[in-house]
């Protein structure tokens, strides 16, 4: 394994806003917006990590600045070595990174997935359009404000909208998320089931 | 004279080809075996939905085994699966390109009320968008669970007035 020292010092030169990133696992490396295109670009050309494995970010919550970080980890089919690179967006109201379309064709897809969950905006992608949910969707949901149940909003057929009533609403979660419960017991017990079940539809939370 | 006529039963060489009954019931009678499903497979119960149309259980001994894939030539929705915000106008549009006398089964906890799914991005219940006539439990339910709600739903479709689907309105 590609020790976390080894990437940092073969890069610090170059980029020097490059700094080792805490890691359980693999290399990981933060870098500052601007030098991330050009960092992605030297991992590929120059150091053999010709393969994007996974595109994301992370939403560090509402309050936090920077609030967002987008994260790419590379994998070398040559050496078979991960490497995790990851850079701050500046803009906390509008997040911006980099597209690297460009060099991974494969980074598309993510890219727009994380357009949609974080309102991540691309700059230079292609085709930056929602890719799980639908076009006009006023909300990016894996924003840690967004509720998971969701907020209220139209169907995305207008056409459908002003036949039937119906409008997108925020699920009922009586008792929050259902979580499966794991190990020594019987099946029945082990059913996904809501964490707090004090409460439902017709009875109302208790404020705690 | 007249010869007594023993013949209790219908007899085609006295009565010809004739048989006397209310529409309704020989309406309802065709409606009920040949109901033509239209598959709305949207997930995992999609599975479940094909073994029901294979051999070992067989839907074609309730004269459903017609999958149609146009709902121009469907009677009877069975929606099978999580049913997303993104998808939703597609099945209702589906269902209004539907001919009447048309209905729904909801098939599995995720077509009936959302199932697990209680995220921002799942229909709580296909319900709201089309009406069901049938809902069938379990995640997914067993195929016989299928047969039963088609089985009750042919008993609702045998207990229907036919006149009165005429007038019915636009759902």
């Amino acid at each position: 394994m590609l020790a976390t020292a080894d990437v940092v010092s073969a890069l610090q030169s170059k980029f020097p806003s490059l700094a080792p990133r805490t890691s359980a696992d693999h290399a990981a490396v933060k870098v500052a917006a601007a030098e991330a295109p050009a960092l992605l670009r030297t991992l590929r050309d120059e150091m053999q990590f010709d393969f994007l494995c996974d595109l994301t970010a992370i939403d560090w919550s509402a309050e936090a600045s920077p609030r967002f970080t987008v994260v790419w980890h590379l994998f070398s089919t040559a050496k078979s070595e991960y490497v995790r690179v990851t850079a701050d967006c500046l803009d906390d109201a509008k997040p911006a990174m980099a597209s690297v379309v460009s060099l991974w064709p494969g980074a598309n897809w993510h890219e727009r997935e994380c357009f949609d969950m974080f309102g991540i905006v691309f700059e230079g992608h292609p085709d930056l359009r929602r890719i799980l949910m639908w076009d006009g969707y006023p909300y990016h949901p894996l924003r840690k404000e967004f509720p998971l149940a969701g907020l209220p909003t139209d169907l995305p057929d207008a056409e459908i909208s002003a036949e039937i009533p119906t409008k997108a609403i925020s699920a009922p979660m009586a008792g929050g998320p259902f979580v499966a419960s794991s190990g020594e017991m019987n099946l029945t017990e082990a059913e996904p089931r809501a964490k707090d079940e004090s409460w439902n539809e017709r009875r109302e939370k208790p404020n705690t | 004279m007249v010869s007594p006529n023993t013949e209790l039963a219908y007899n085609s060489k006295i009565e010809g080809d004739v048989i006397v009954s209310r529409l309704d019931a020989v309406v309802n009678w065709i409606r009920t075996n040949s109901m033509w499903p239209m598959p709305m497979g949207l997930a995992c119960c999609a599975i479940e939905l094909m073994g029901v149309a294979a051999s070992r259980f067989d839907i074609a001994r309730f004269g459903a085994e017609v999958m149609r894939f146009s709902p121009r030539q469907a009677d009877c929705m069975i929606v099978a699966g999580t049913v997303t915000y993104k998808m939703a106008p597609q099945v209702r549009r589906i269902y209004d390109q539907m001919p009447s006398p048309k209905w729904v089964i909801a098939m599995g906890a995720c077509a009936s009320t959302g199932g697990m799914y209680r995220s921002y991005a799942t229909l709580q219940g296909v319900d709201r968008i089309v009406p069901v006539d049938v809902y069938v439990s379990g995640c997914p339910p067993r195929p016989e669970a299928l047969l039963d709600a088609l089985v009750k739903l042919q008993e609702k479709v045998k207990r229907e007035p036919g006149a009165k689907q005429l007038f019915k309105p636009r759902a």
